[in-house]
């Protein structure tokens, strides 16, 4: 590919790129991390061979994409320009596909997403999961196959970098970014223009500015798969941000463990090389800028920004104690300016259309769109984007679909395991950084687990403290040992045997760790047993004080128990047991041994409901057992009459 | 370098310009506990136990005064319950982890703590504890070795390895071997004398 040396140059090769692609369908495949999951590598391909087979190779571009957000229902497809969408795809579709809607032009009725009324939507946009969402930045992902650079210019993408570095000045980009209030999709919610500002006036010739693609939350990947399915984006608005600093550096700080991502993103960095869009005289401005992709080993501390620009400067990722920003003194003393994968994909939006068209998005502190990884207990789980000030309430409900199996809806961890549980009286809170920090939770960097009834609090608690126990980098003692103490606590409180007192111990220990703690790992940490205790105090109470586990999940606080009267001595639960503690025989009533009984809860889930003999109990004491050898009182049925 | 004048628990003390709140404090024989802090070294703001509390306006905040430098007019304290609250917090923590050890015996009746009262440590979780089994060390994790093995000697034969709780302080064989027979004298400035007898243990292996 030639050198592209002005704007011209990079519209001429849109409009070559719109050319060759004119009248041509398209029939974009998700293939992410996700896809994959589910074969869609296999899927792609049957689409490929079968355009092939049925001699539509000149007519028909079959994109493989990233993730398009409805991870519940990859690997689909949306064939445009028709936006007619397809889920749940195997490779043995294809045929069928092609055939019908691409010669046809028929809907093939039985691959069409089904929503809860039974009725069958053929567009992707009427589909409720994307019907409320505004897809600004996530939403190309599904026109671009990121191993093409061609595909993100035919979209207009680096006409953004083409205006900020042909049309503007680096302060007025600056500007532009600080007039959008543009804040940090990372957690913290700092505005990025500010951030800018300050590494650019730092002192030092040299400055850097890194993308923190470190994502460590469980639950949460939206980075990745924005990196994934787009990364382009992310290194266009990097670039633009350098310009405006007025640095020549920049890292793209990845997790190895995401392997997809930094594939594509080593390809996106050759292509954007090749054309002359990274590195020196940059579309012929003159200015210059490179790359370097690190991968991060795995820390979730590393995701701090002190401690992954430790890790960048080649040594162990901790945090460092200075107060002095890294914006002024980073990588190597340097001021160095990083942000997150999404804040820096929204840039080229900004610089594209205007501050003024982005503030009319969002509310009045937070601005944009926020990208959530909806995961849990929902029905649709996957990638949203929406407007910040959406309430939680639309986003689980309307986009999510709600809570399955018509269990009730429990709570949501907003902010991964820095943040907190957000109760169901709170849910018409909307999205928005400043709302979620009020609530002792946080927006992080934008997962949103959904709970239902059957989800212990207690035992998420201790699930998120276990997690960052373990990713503590254990170099200050609060959080080194605060947490572990921390952990102890609730551990024995879901093992049976908390204490009058551990609550208050656990909001004594947290507010040190809160406050005395070196980095916001250790600030944040307290979170989950904070907003906990807050909005569910009754769970813990009832853990210690009557030893019952509301929801039934603690196991050392649960026992199951075949009730005399109602057991048909089927023998399902007698078979099915795990460990062999259940004993009875043919018309015998069915007994579990509780000394060997592991709780596993099989008995539960297995004994058919219309007899409903096995129950949970929990703050209860066992009734004793009936006498080995008794008969069941048989249902009356016609049989015996 | 210019003079600048700060408040340090009502009394004003005058510190040159680019040093920290702690060395200010000590300049005017103000104590602040520490251990972690060693003037030879670089600040390593781990042990969290000279945290003071610095007052703007209405806005307080707690700082790490080993690395937070000092501004004309700062309204320090070094006391304020806050402050000392969090200690006695911190020193529980740490008498958990090391409890026969001498320096946070010494700090723990300073500040009116005699063993871990708080904590209440009456048996770990059975089950999902086993990963976090944890033997009471004399080590506190304070890295003056390993400060000072890198800083000073630029030798590096001692460091930390795991995180977390799981954190520990060795000495790496390969350098060590060479190096630590001759030197020994990181064995000094161990505040709680563990260092020599884990150096004895590693060099008995040998």
């Amino acid at each position: 590919m030639p050198r592209l040396n002005s704007a011209i140059d990079l519209e001429r090769l849109k409009q070559e790129i719109l050319t060759r692609a004119d009248g041509k369908r398209i029939v974009s495949i998700t293939n992410g991390t996700d896809g994959k999951t589910r074969h869609s590598e296999a899927v792609v391909q049957a689409f490929i061979d079968e355009v092939e087979k049925q001699g539509l190779a000149d007519k028909v571009i079959v994109k493989s994409t990233g993730c398009h957000g409805f991870c519940e229902k990859e690997p689909s497809t949306v064939i445009f320009p028709e936006e007619i969408c397809y889920v749940s795809l195997k490779p043995e579709d294809a045929p069928e596909i092609v055939s019908a809607t691409l010669i046809e032009n028929k809907i093939v009725d039985h691959l069409l997403y089904v929503d809860d009324d039974g009725n069958k939507i053929v567009h992707e946009s009427e589909i409720p999961f994307y019907k409320y969402q505004s897809r600004i930045v996530f939403g190309n992902n599904r026109l671009i196959d990121p191993k093409n650079i061609e595909d993100y210019i035919a979209l207009g993408g680096y006409t953004a970098l083409a205006k900020a570095l042909l049309e503007m000045t680096p302060e007025q980009v600056l500007e532009e970014v600080k007039k959008a209030n543009l804040r940090g999709r990372g957690g913290g919610g700092f505005p990025a223009g500010i951030k800018w500002e300050t590494t650019r006036n730092a002192p030092g010739e040299i400055k850097y500015v890194i993308v923190n693609a470190d994502e460590g939350d469980p639950g949460a990947y939206m980075d990745r798969s924005l990196l994934e399915g787009n990364p382009h984006s992310v290194l266009e608005g990097l670039i633009i941000g350098a310009y405006a600093i007025g640095s020549h550096q920049g890292f793209i700080y990845v997790r190895q463990e995401y392997p997809i991502a930094v594939q594509n993103l080593s390809v996106a960095l050759e292509q954007a090389q090749e054309l002359g869009l990274l590195g020196s005289n940059i579309l012929g401005s003159g200015f210059d800028f490179d790359v370097k992709v690190h991968r991060g080993a795995g820390a979730f501390v590393s995701g701090e920004s002190s401690a992954l620009m430790t890790a960048i400067e080649g040594r162990v990722g901790e945090p460092r104690p200075k107060y002095i920003r890294t914006a002024v003194s980073g990588i190597w003393e340097r001021p160095s300016n990083l942000n997150n994968v999404e804040t820096w994909a929204t840039v080229p939006l900004i610089i594209n259309k205007g501050s003024e068209w982005f503030t009319g998005i969002g509310t009045e502190g937070s601005k944009g769109t926020k990208i959530f990884s909806l995961v849990g207990k929902v029905n649709n789980t996957g990638l949203v984007e929406v407007p910040m000030g959406m309430t939680l309430r639309e986003v689980i409900f309307d986009i999510g679909g709600g809570i399955p199996g018509g269990k009730k809806f429990k709570g949501v961890q907003t902010g991964g395991p820095s943040g907190g549980i957000i109760p169901e009286s709170l849910l018409d809170t909307p999205v928005d950084f400043d709302e979620l920090t009020k609530l002792g939770s946080m927006m992080g960097s934008g997962g949103m687990i959904v709970m239902d009834e059957d989800t212990c609090v207690v035992d998420v608690a201790r699930y998120f403290l276990n997690f960052l126990a373990e990713e503590s980098c254990g170099k200050c003692v609060p959080c080194r040992e605060g947490i572990y103490q921390m952990l102890k606590i609730l551990n024995r409180i879901c093992e049976g045997e908390g204490r009058e007192g551990d609550v208050e111990v656990l909001e004594e220990i947290s507010e040190v760790v809160r406050d005395f703690s070196l980095c916001a790992l250790g600030a944040t940490a307290p979170n989950p047993v904070l907003s906990t205790i807050k909005y569910f105090r009754d769970e813990y109470e009832a853990h210690i004080k009557e030893r019952r586990c509301p929801a039934g999940v603690c196991k050392a606080l649960i026992s199951y128990y075949i009730e005399p009267e109602k057991c048909q001595a089927c023998l399902i639960c007698l078979r099915n047991c795990p460990v062999g503690a259940i004993i009875g025989g043919k018309n015998l009533v069915h007994v579990i041994d509780q000394e060997k009984c592991t709780k596993c809860g099989t008995c539960f889930e297995v004994c058919p409901p219309r007899f409903d003999a096995v129950t949970r109990l929990s703050g209860a004491k066992v009734p004793e057992p009936v006498l080995a050898g008794t008969e069941v009182a048989r249902k009356r049925g016609k049989k015996n009459e | 370098m210019s003079e600048v004048t700060l408040i340090i628990n009502d009394e004003e003390v005058k510190a040159e310009e680019g040093m920290t709140i702690l060395e200010a404090a000590r300049s005017a024989g103000i104590s602040i506990p520490t251990l972690c802090y060693h003037e030879k070294l670089a600040p390593y703001g781990a042990c969290r136990l000279c945290m003071v509390e610095i007052v703007r306006g209405p806005q307080s905040r707690l700082v790490a005064s080993c690395v937070y430098p000092v501004e004309d007019g700062l309204i320090v304290k070094t006391e304020s319950d806050r402050v000392t609250k969090g200690r006695k917090m911190l020193l529980e923590l740490m008498w958990a982890r090391a409890p026969g050890v001498q320096p946070i015996r010494e700090y723990g009746i300073k500040y009116g703590i005699t063993g871990v009262q708080v904590i209440r440590d009456y048996g770990v979780g059975r089950k999902n504890m086993a990963k976090f089994e944890i033997e009471p060390s004399f080590c506190i994790l304070c890295g003056l070795c390993v400060r000072y093995c890198a800083e000073i000697k630029k030798e590096n034969a001692i460091g930390f390895v795991g995180r977390g709780i799981g954190r520990e302080v060795v000495f790496f064989p390969e350098i060590a071997r060479r190096t630590c027979p001759g030197c020994q004298e990181c064995f000094s400035l161990c505040p709680t004398g563990a260092l020599p007898s884990h150096y004895g243990l590693v060099e008995a292996c040998h």
